[in-house]
Formats: structure tokens, sequence, C-alpha cells
């Protein structure tokens, strides 16, 4: 990242252009398959665009190359399990406390041993003492730690079988989720930043890894792949909408159906909703882009010996900036999952969450938060659109064949796969011919 | 007590599918570890390289087997191997000419090559899944076993069987030969001489008339090789899913990273020291202890350090331990 960054003058209006274009995406989505699907699309391209923002500020502010997205993603799911649904009493009964000590045994024993390590005289005895000691806090924790898992998973294991969460309204569990991925990030920050670039981007591929495998059996803590259902929403339920006489009043009014219409008006307020997420994220981004502080993460990430030698603190701004950049993915992650309405660890692919996030920022244009933005929309409308597309051309390329013919067939099986191949080719094409992306950094 | 039974035990279950899945992680990290030496990037296509080359060799296995063709004992998988190589390396030859040739050029960052390469893996990821789709694959023929378990118990009187694959014996015979070319190629032919020369210092080599576009196209041909290999043994020790490469990504670059990335002794020693700690960790040891301790001590549980999903964190912590006391690797490697 020591190259320097040649800026030529882009007109001001082309930012404007392209979000009316993709608009106007949306809109032929709605026009030509349903509005259903043209707000969904728009609903999960706010939060693609979120999870865009919080790459950009780790990857265009400061060179930092994160391929945990799906980590820190899945944290935030997490986050409105344990925020959310209401608490198991008889699963804390059961073995709430245990876990508990369990728990804090555990991060107690490795915070004592990271803290001891440096206080202790170099030599072999320090390696072997710290190891044995860990080795038997493991033990110690594993007998704690089993009994309490049973007890709480032999609670009503069809139904819950997991402590529950704090029942909490939803809305806070965004912001715990983003605490939990800063939590993460800060961790794999302290071991890793001081290392090289790649391997960075190995430790965060490998954090996100455990993340899932963490998520799909722990059952205790989020019902593994039982999967949590049913997760409370901070909008009414579209079967009440269709039961309320005002609701049904307006329905008639527009004359639209009420089925349709409370499924699109529950859509509409997650948008409400995570449109202004957007604009708060991008606000302070772009004011903290613009403060001293912003030009100095600039500085450094454009050239760092430099900005060493002006005495900048680059790896604790790096630190800094990579904790904020996972905190809003998990903010993201947590946003995604309370529209889902459940938690699915199964669902979280390195592919969709990690690196279809990277071909956002690096197609919208790394180190412009309105790219990401962009690049979040765009890109999950296609990511969402090639399938339906794809499939009309190849209905169209093979009008003349008849039904039964095995090309056609196969070609509308091949359709299923062409999203991985267009991305790779979007990705590879922006990086070749336009670095910089569609709304290159100003 | 009962000695003899728990070794067994032991070696019919971590021993033996350590040794195999060691060899294949090898592999694999030798072609991360390759490209790293001579062009100077992690590939994170690598997964998607073994997954296109397996995918090749299923292919053509599935061809043969329709002619009637086979080896007899072996897998047919063995004559469709080098049809996977020369697949592959077409591949990648033309990855190389159309995506990454541009980068070299214009000297790119690594980090920048690290994200086309990501493109690149998705390019890859749905080629594979629009040929043959996402199902699971079992491609293996032949016999299954070299050492049976009930033969084996027969023949030594022990209750606890040895049953050892003949995929298992495979994978290591054909790793070891492929690794003895391999190091006799890098050590004793000019070719392999000139490029461990243009991985050591780039420009010494360029000035002592080193071709580097020959160079780095000899590395692919090699790391096609070596991708297909590994790709092809691992799907024959298991089975043939898309999936699964993707997630061989962090094992693979853990190996190469802890034996020291660049030096392809370290690779085979990282891919050993992976495999073993993850069946080790991840395997119950009930059994053994039960052997080992008189009969009243037989554990209630599973004597399982870590549940078997976890083997990703093993691959991961060993791989931060690595870091954070010995930065270069086992081995030393390039660092910085």
């Amino acid at each position: 990242m020591t190259q320097t960054r040649i800026q030529p003058q882009t007109g001001a209006a082309r930012a404007p252009l392209y979000f009316a274009l993709m608009a106007a995406l949306i809109l032929a989505v709605g026009l030509l398959q349903s509005w259903n699907s043209a707000l969904a699309i728009l609903n999960m391209g706010l939060i693609s665009a979120i999870m865009a923002l919080g790459v950009n500020l780790q990857w265009g502010y400061a060179g930092l190359f994160n391929v945990g997205v799906m980590g820190f993603t899945a944290l935030g799911g997490l986050a409105v399990v344990l925020t959310s649904m209401p608490p198991v009493p008889a699963a804390w009964a059961a073995g709430g406390l245990r876990m508990g000590l369990a728990l804090i045994l555990g991060s107690g024993a490795i915070i004592a041993a990271v803290l001891a390590w440096p206080r202790l005289p170099k030599g072999r005895a320090r390696g072997l003492l710290l190891t044995g000691f860990l080795i038997v806090a493991f033990f110690v924790y594993r007998g704690l730690f089993d009994p309490a898992v049973e007890a709480i998973e032999a609670v009503d294991p069809s139904v819950s079988g997991y402590l529950g969460g704090l029942g909490l309204p939803v809305i806070l569990s965004w912001a715990v989720g983003g605490v939990l991925a800063a939590g993460a990030a800060w961790l794999v920050a302290k071991t890793a930043l001081g290392l090289r670039s790649d391997y960075l981007a190995i430790a965060t591929l490998g954090i996100a890894e455990i993340i899932i495998a963490v998520l799909k059996n722990e059952d205790w803590l989020s019902r593994g792949v039982k999967n949590v259902n049913g997760l409370p929403r901070p909008v009414p339920y579209e079967i009440d909408l269709q039961q309320a006489t005002w609701f049904l009043e307006l329905m008639n009014k527009i004359g639209m159906d009420p089925v349709t219409g409370s499924s699109i008006f529950v859509k509409l307020l997650y948008a409400g909703f995570f449109l202004a997420v957007i604009v708060l994220i991008v606000t302070a981004m772009e004011l903290a882009l613009k403060s001293p502080w912003g030009r100095m993460m600039r500085a450094i990430r454009d050239n760092e010996v430099a900005a060493e030698a002006m005495g900048k603190d680059v790896t604790g701004r790096h630190l800094q900036i990579f904790v904020l950049g996972a905190a809003i993915i998990g903010f993201a992650g947590a946003m995604m999952t309370t529209l889902d309405g459940q938690l699915t660890p199964t669902t979280y692919q390195p592919l969709r969450y990690t690196f279809l996030v990277w071909v956002m920022v690096i197609v919208g244009g790394s180190g412009n938060n309105w790219g990401a933005v962009l690049g979040g929309m765009l890109i999950w409308f296609l990511w969402v659109e090639v399938e339906p597309i794809g499939g009309w051309v190849v209905n169209l390329l093979t009008a003349g064949l008849d039904d039964g013919s095995a090309l056609k067939a196969g070609l509308i099986e091949r359709v299923a796969y062409m999203r991985y191949l267009t991305m790779g080719i979007i990705l590879l094409v922006v990086l070749r011919f336009s670095p910089r992306g569609l709304l290159p950094e100003k | 007590m009962d000695l003899l039974n728990a070794l067994v035990a032991f070696t019919n279950f971590v021993v033996v599918p350590a040794t195999a899945y060691g060899a294949q992680l090898a592999l694999g990290a030798l072609g991360v570890t390759l490209i790293y030496g001579v062009l100077r990037f992690s590939n994170f296509a690598h997964g998607e390289t073994m997954s296109f080359g397996a995918m090749v060799v299923v292919l053509v296995t599935a061809l043969f087997q329709s002619w009637g063709l086979s080896l007899g004992p072996l897998p047919t998988a063995l004559l469709a191997l080098p049809f996977g190589i020369l697949a592959t390396a077409l591949l990648l030859l033309a990855t190389d000419k159309a995506v990454y040739k541009f980068y070299r050029k214009v000297k790119a960052a690594p980090v920048m090559l690290v994200i086309v390469s990501t493109g690149v893996m998705f390019v890859m990821n749905g080629v594979v899944r629009m040929i043959v789709g996402t199902d699971d694959r079992r491609f293996a023929d032949g016999a299954r076993f070299v050492v049976n378990a009930r033969e084996f118990k027969a023949w030594s009187g022990l209750s606890e069987g040895l049953a050892i694959r003949t995929t298992q014996v495979i994978t290591v015979v054909v790793a070891m030969i492929t690794v003895a070319v391999l190091f006799w190629f890098l050590n004793k032919t000019r070719t392999g001489k000139s490029m461990r020369a243009y991985s050591d210092n780039e420009d010494l080599a360029l000035l002592s008339g080193i071709n580097p576009e020959r160079v780095v196209t000899i590395t692919w041909l090699l790391v096609a090789a070596l991708a297909t290999i590994a790709g092809a043994l691992y799907g024959l020790d298991k089975s043939f899913k898309p999936f699964i490469f993707q997630q061989l990504l962090l094992p693979v670059f853990a190996a190469a990273i802890v034996g020291g990335i660049g030096n392809p002794l370290g690779a085979i020693a990282g891919g050993f020291v992976i495999a073993f700690s993850e069946v080790t960790l991840t395997y119950a040891f009930k059994k053994v202890v039960t052997y080992l301790g008189p009969d009243s001590w037989a554990p209630d549980g599973l004597v399982q350090l870590l549940s078997t999903d976890y083997k990703f964190a093993v691959s991961f912590a060993i791989l931060i331990i690595v870091l954070l006391f010995k930065p270069t690797g086992l081995f030393k490697g390039q660092s910085i």
C-alpha cells in the first residue's frame, strides 16, 4: 500500500446518476416480477451495503485485508438470539450457573496465561509451566462445561435445549451484534495485526470458520443446526395487520389485496429502519473521513513508514479501524438475522458472506462510502437476478428445442450456478479495467 | 492393561488416517508455497484449483469405467490423473495469461493479487459447479482394503482390528513419488535451479539471464500437477464434493505457513503437523484409554478433546501459535 494514488477529477454527477440507475433497476423488478421481490432485494441490498461499508472502512481507509466477514456477520446473528429470545428458565436452573462458572474459568485461565507470559522469566521453564497450566485448566474447564452442556441441552430439546436470550427488544440486538463482532475482531487484531497482510487475511479466514463451527456445535448457546426460529421482530406481523381494521381500510382505499399489501407494508417498515441506519453510518463515516483522524488514516494507508516517522501509532490505529469495521459488519449481521426471523448456522458460506461483500466493495469503489453503498446494492441485485435473467436467456436461446431435450434441461440446471461465475468475472473485469470502482475515491 | 490393542486402535483411527490426510495437505501446501515463492502472493483460488483438477479426474475416470478400462486392484483414477493434470495446466496457464500476467507487468502490490485470486476462485467455483453440479461423487474402485480389519484380527489374535484402505496407501505412495520428483526437479535440473534462484532473489536471477515468464509458466505447470494430485487423492480417500475444497483452503494455508511459506520442505512438514494435530485432538480416545487402564477405569465419556467440527480451530490455533512465536515458520520461510 505504498503506491501513491493518482486522483483524476470525476464528474460530480456520477454518484446521483448511478443511484438513479440502481433505483430504476429495483423499480423494474417491481414492475416486471413483483413488488415483494423488489422490496426483498432492496432490503437485503441495504444490509449488504452496510456490510460493504464495514469492509470499506477496513480496506478503503486502512488497507486491511479482512476475509472473515462471514464470522462477524454470524456473530451479529447470534447477538439477535442472545438479546431478544426469551430466556429458558428451566435450562438456566439446570446448568446456567455451572456454565457461567466454566466460561469464567476458561477465559480466566487464558487471560492469566497471556498476562503471565511477559512477566515470567524467559526460558524453557516458562513455556512448560504455562503449557502445563493451560492443559490442567482445560481439563478443569471441560469438567465443569460438559455436564452443564448436557443438563442444558436435555431441557426440552425439541423446542429449546438452550439457554435462550435476555428477552430484550430486538432492535437492541443490532448494537449487541456490533459489540460481539468488535470483541472478536479485537482478539484477532491483537494477535495478527503486527504480521504481514496476507497472514491477517488467513487469520480472519480462520476465525470466521471457528465462529461458524461454534454456532453449529454449541447447541446450548445457539441451538446449533436445530436453528432458532421465530425471532422477535421490530415490526408488526403480517397476520396481525391483515386483521387490523385501520390496515384493511387503508388497503381498501388504495385498492390493494390485504395479504400482498401486508407483506409489502412490513418490508417497507424494514427498509425504513435500514435506510436510517445507513444514513447514520455514512454520515458518521464521512465526517470521520474529513476529520483529522480520517486524514491520518489515509496518510497511514498511503505510506505507513512516513506516517510512523511522523509519530503516528500505525498498529494502534489499525487495531482501532479493524474493530470499528467489524462492529459495523456485526451490526449488519444482526439486522440480516432480524429480517430473516431465524438463525440458521448452516447457511453461512464464505463465498456468499465474505467474498461477495468484497466484490461489492471493489466494484463500488474502495475508499468511497457512497461507492460501497452502491456496490452493495448493485451486486446484491445481480446476485439475486442473475439466475432468473440467465434462465430467461436460456429459454430464449433454446426456444427452438422441445421441452424434453437434454441440452435445454442441462442448460437450465447449469444456470443455477451462473451467479458464482458472474461475480468472479465482474470482480476480475473491474479490477483489471477500472480498479478504482464505479465511484472512485475523491 | 492391553498395550497391543491400544496401539492397534490408535494406529487404526489416528496414525493411518492422519498420514493419508497429511500427505494430501502437504501436496496442497506445496502448491501454495510454490506460487508464493515465485509469484509472491497467497493464492486463494488454490482450493478451487484442486477441485477443478479432481473434477476432471472424476469425469475421465467415469469415461474409462464406461469403456471397461481398469487397473485391477488399483483405482482407475490413477489412469485418469495425467488427463486431470493436463486440463488443470491448461486452465492455470490460460488464467495466468488472461488475469495474473497484467498485474505482474504493472508490479501490483501482493495484496492486490490476493484479491484478484478471489475473483479467480469465484470463476473456478462457478465453472466446477456448472460442469458437475454439487453432488457427492465416489469414484474409487478396485480393491477396497490392503489390510482388512477381520483378517487382521484373525492373523494377530487381537480383539482390535486394523484396516488400511487401498486409497490411503495409494495416497501416501503417490505423494511420496510426487514429492521425490518435485525435489529432484527443483534441486537437480537446470530449470528447477533457475526457479529457486528466481524465488530467492528476483533481481539477481534476472541479471543472470533467467527468463521470468518461463519460470512462471513452469511454476503453474508444477502447481497444476500438485493441485490435481492433491485434489484427486483427497477425493479418492473421502469423496469428491465441490464444497469441500473451499474448506480445505484453511488447513492447506496453515500447513504452508506453519512450515515456512515459500519453503517446499516446510510445506510437507506443515501438512503432517496440521493433519496429525487435527486428527489427534478430535479423536475420541475412549477405546484407547479403556485398553490402557484397568477394567474399572473405563471412561463414561468419549474422551474427545474437541468435537470433530472444531478441526478448523486446531489448524487455526497452530497457525497462530507458530506465527506468534516463530513468524517465519518451523523451517525458515520467507518473511516480510
